[in-house]
């Protein structure tokens, strides 16, 4: 294979607990999001447009869903012949098998595949984060500063420091503190979880960590304390655009309504940074006549004849006359009934609203996540807050 | 169907709509929100089943080519078969370009003869349908016959004059075909979709070009009527004939009804096409949006009714379309007004112009206008 500059190794494992009855079938990557996307469209989007060819998806909890939607990577135009998109699982080895047991662990348990290519740089990512990032501009001004290691950076508000790994950083932008998930921090500026290291280093840093049996084997809680102890050169890279970390159900639909404001941080349309995923062979979708939406995305496919406000609804969604959908994510091939009306509402995939349904209340702040491939009965009443599951059925 | 190739002629209607048509074939007219004439019959033959498709082409077939590319959104890039692009030979001793279907048949004879099926389907691109063709198929071979003709029968108040109309006996035998004549009542219009068992037709072919015939329908089908046992096979579902300004825009609007969209776009298949990974539609603050078809990419902030959006289209605030198609990356600024309208790709209609045709003579807005 030809040799490579700089690759990229997405963390796509997580189950991601905290996204509820979203997660229990999908890794969370995969929960769709934005109206046609997969979260991790954007990572590998992001791969694409900054021109890195070569991309490993370190994939672990419920891989099935994730690994039909990379396929082979052509929707990303990762289908090279030198290169393209590599699905990383874990595997059995001769010691037996073992699932990864942190973020570092995942990267050394695939030290063979990067050492098949043999880069000089690797970026390390997640894949449920969702942002639109020239990764090409960090790997320049890492080259720059004869970093060791470059960590991204954003400013957060400070009450939300306790969540991240903050630093501290020196006036050249040479990182002087990290700590991670701090009680109190003496500065916002959080790692967004999105690394640049000199190969070399990071190989024999993996190796050691490996041996350290008292080590989490976590890049936020080892590797980058460790490289800093060691007095190595770790730089911060400023990132200034739009970034949200879609952990938790309220940080999910947050991000999916931010894409509603009338100039939303993170553009969709621009031409020249596409958001590319796998399209569904879908015609355009045809609003009624005596349908109404506004403040919303529409994806192809559906027919929309009651009423949408400030929803993000996917492909092939159909809603019936009378319907009030508000403040929601309608997920793909979902059909809503005759007068059902949602209300901050999250519903899954193929799930079946029958007519005359009411999920969560129009004066509530709670989030009710359906879960996919369910019916929720005629004239059933869903308060605000509730997750519903198959375990769980109403009716 | 594995043992039916297909061959697309688009020898067909070339220039029947002028303004749509002079910077690209018939084939790659964009249709129904974000669709190209050819991608119906495509995925027709794909959703039947069969994997080996030629496409003989005519001239201007630069935009074909760029959609059509390697075949792969139809599951048509193979290892073996796949999509065939078969482009016209020039011709030493005529000038004037093709002379005819027959020409461009033989000009490609040996991918023809050399292709593994022993069936073939020909048609073209010009009538949009969800159509499934195994069931002709097993017609045409329970019938024995050596032509099987597609055909759909019409209203009788239709205009068909300009149509191939064909006169069946009560087992479905052609006993005679031609233009509309006083002499027959018979309502059914020949859908140029043929299905042919190949060495017959390569006879033909040959045997055509040796008496100097061109015209496929004239020197193949009809001199043959006698000799041939020719069916007619009767489709019913919805097929839009696009052959003038005036179809087209009828037939796009059809798609407002919801049980035509359904039809047309889930019926027998799915309808692929060439994807250009454009975000979902946004509707801001004030947009409205009664009766209308919208295809991924566009923001919409003003006013649309019974109108067809293609993908990219942008509607700004106060603006108003009615009754009209936006083809792909249409920008209509703010307080513009359009009115039975058909605008090709990237126009602009500037901030509060007014633009009003005829619903039976929509006014046509050529590609990359500024207004």
């Amino acid at each position: 294979m030809r040799k490579k500059e700089c690759i990229a190794m997405i963390l796509a494992g997580g189950q991601g607990s905290r996204l509820g009855s979203l997660t229990s079938k999908i890794a969370k990557p995969a929960v769709p999001f934005g109206g046609k996307y997969r979260i991790i469209d954007f990572p590998l989007s992001n791969c694409h447009n900054s021109g890195i060819d070569t991309v490993g998806v370190l994939t672990q909890y419920r891989p099935l869903a994730l690994h039909s939607y990379i396929g082979i990577g052509s929707p990303w135009d990762l289908d090279r012949r030198d290169g393209g998109v590599y699905v990383l699982p874990p595997y059995a080895q001769e010691g037996g098998a073992e699932w990864y047991k942190g973020t570092a662990d995942a990267i050394y348990q695939n030290l063979n595949f990067i050492d098949m290519i043999n880069p000089n740089y690797v970026l390390v990512l997640s894949g449920d984060h969702i942002y639109n990032m020239d990764y090409s501009l960090m790997l320049e001004r890492h080259k720059k500063q004869k970093a060791e290691a470059t960590i991204s950076v954003i400013e957060v508000p400070w009450h939300e420091t306790s969540r991240f790994g903050i630093m501290d950083t020196d006036e050249q932008g040479r990182i002087t503190e990290f700590i991670e998930k701090p009680k109190e921090a003496n500065s916002n500026l959080a790692s967004m979880g999105i690394y640049i290291f000199n190969w070399r280093l990071l190989r024999k840093c993996l190796e050691d960590d490996r041996k350290n049996a008292l080590s989490s084997h976590d890049f936020g809680k080892d590797i980058i304390p460790k490289l800093l102890m060691d007095g190595h050169r770790l730089f911060a890279y400023y990132f200034k655009g739009y970034w949200k970390d879609v952990g938790t159900v309220e940080s999910f639909w947050e991000a999916n309504m931010d894409l509603l404001a009338d100039e939303p941080e993170l553009d969709l349309y621009n031409p020249n940074w596409r958001v590319y995923s796998v399209n569904p062979t879908r015609p355009p979708h045809y609003i009624g006549a005596m349908a109404k939406i506004t403040r919303s995305l529409v994806s192809e496919g559906c027919s929309i004849l009651g009423e949408v406000e400030h929803s993000v609804i996917f492909p092939g969604v159909h809603i019936e006359e009378g319907a009030i959908i508000k403040d929601s994510i309608v997920m793909p091939y979902v059909t809503i009934g005759r007068d059902a009306q949602i209300y901050r509402g999250i519903i899954g995939r193929k799930s079946l609203i029958e007519e005359g349904a009411l999920i969560g209340s129009i004066n509530h702040e709670g989030i009710c996540v359906i879960e996919e491939n369910i019916i929720i009965p005629s004239d059933a009443q869903i308060l605000e807050n509730h997750m519903i599951s198959k375990q769980k059925q109403v009716g | 169907m594995q043992n039916v190739m297909g061959i697309i002629n688009l020898n067909l209607g070339q220039d029947l709509l002028k303004e749509l048509t002079m910077g690209r074939p018939l084939a790659a007219l964009p249709f129904g929100g974000r669709y190209r004439l050819i991608d119906f019959i495509l995925s027709n033959m794909v959703n039947s089943g069969m994997q080996n498709v030629g496409i003989l082409v005519q001239d201007k077939y630069r935009a074909l080519m760029d959609h059509l590319r390697s075949g792969k959104e139809w599951d048509l890039a193979r290892k073996r078969d796949g999509l065939f692009i078969l482009p016209p030979s020039p011709n030493p001793c005529s000038s004037g370009g093709c002379r005819g279907s027959v020409e461009n048949f033989y000009n490609n004879l040996d991918y023809i003869e050399s292709s593994r099926q022993e069936y073939m389907l020909i048609a073209g691109s010009h009538i949009v349908c969800n159509l499934n063709y195994r069931k002709a198929f097993k017609f045409h071979k329970d019938m024995n016959a050596d032509i099987t003709i597609l055909y759909k029968e019409y209203d009788a108040d239709d205009e068909l004059s300009q149509y191939t109309i064909l006169d069946c006996q009560p087992d479905g035998r052609i006993s005679d075909m031609g233009s509309q004549s006083s002499r027959t009542a018979s309502r059914k219009v020949s859908m140029e979709m043929y299905l042919i068992e190949k060495g017959l037709l390569v006879e033909l072919i040959k045997d055509c070009q040796a008496r100097g015939g061109w015209d496929f329908v004239k020197d193949v089908l009809i001199k043959n009527i006698d000799k041939l046992k020719m069916f007619g096979y009767p489709y019913k579902g919805y097929a839009a004939r696009i052959d003038s300004i005036k179809n087209y825009y009828r037939h796009n609007m059809d798609l407002l009804r919801p049980e035509k969209w359904e039809e047309l776009f889930f019926k027998s298949g799915l309808v692929y096409t060439k994807v250009k990974d454009e975000a979902p539609v946004k509707y801001k603050e004030n947009a409205r949006a009664f009766n209308t078809m919208i295809a991924n990419g566009c923001i919409i902030e003003g006013r649309v009714e019974n109108s067809i959006l293609f993908r990219g289209v942008k509607v700004h605030k106060g603006a108003y379309i009615k009754d009209s198609i936006l083809m792909q990356k249409c920008e209509i600024a703010e307080n513009a007004i359009i009115e039975n309208v058909i605008c090709d790709k990237n126009v602009c209609i500037t901030q509060g112009k007014w633009l009003k045709g005829e619903k039976n003579y929509p006014l046509v807005v050529a590609k990359g206008t500024i207004v």
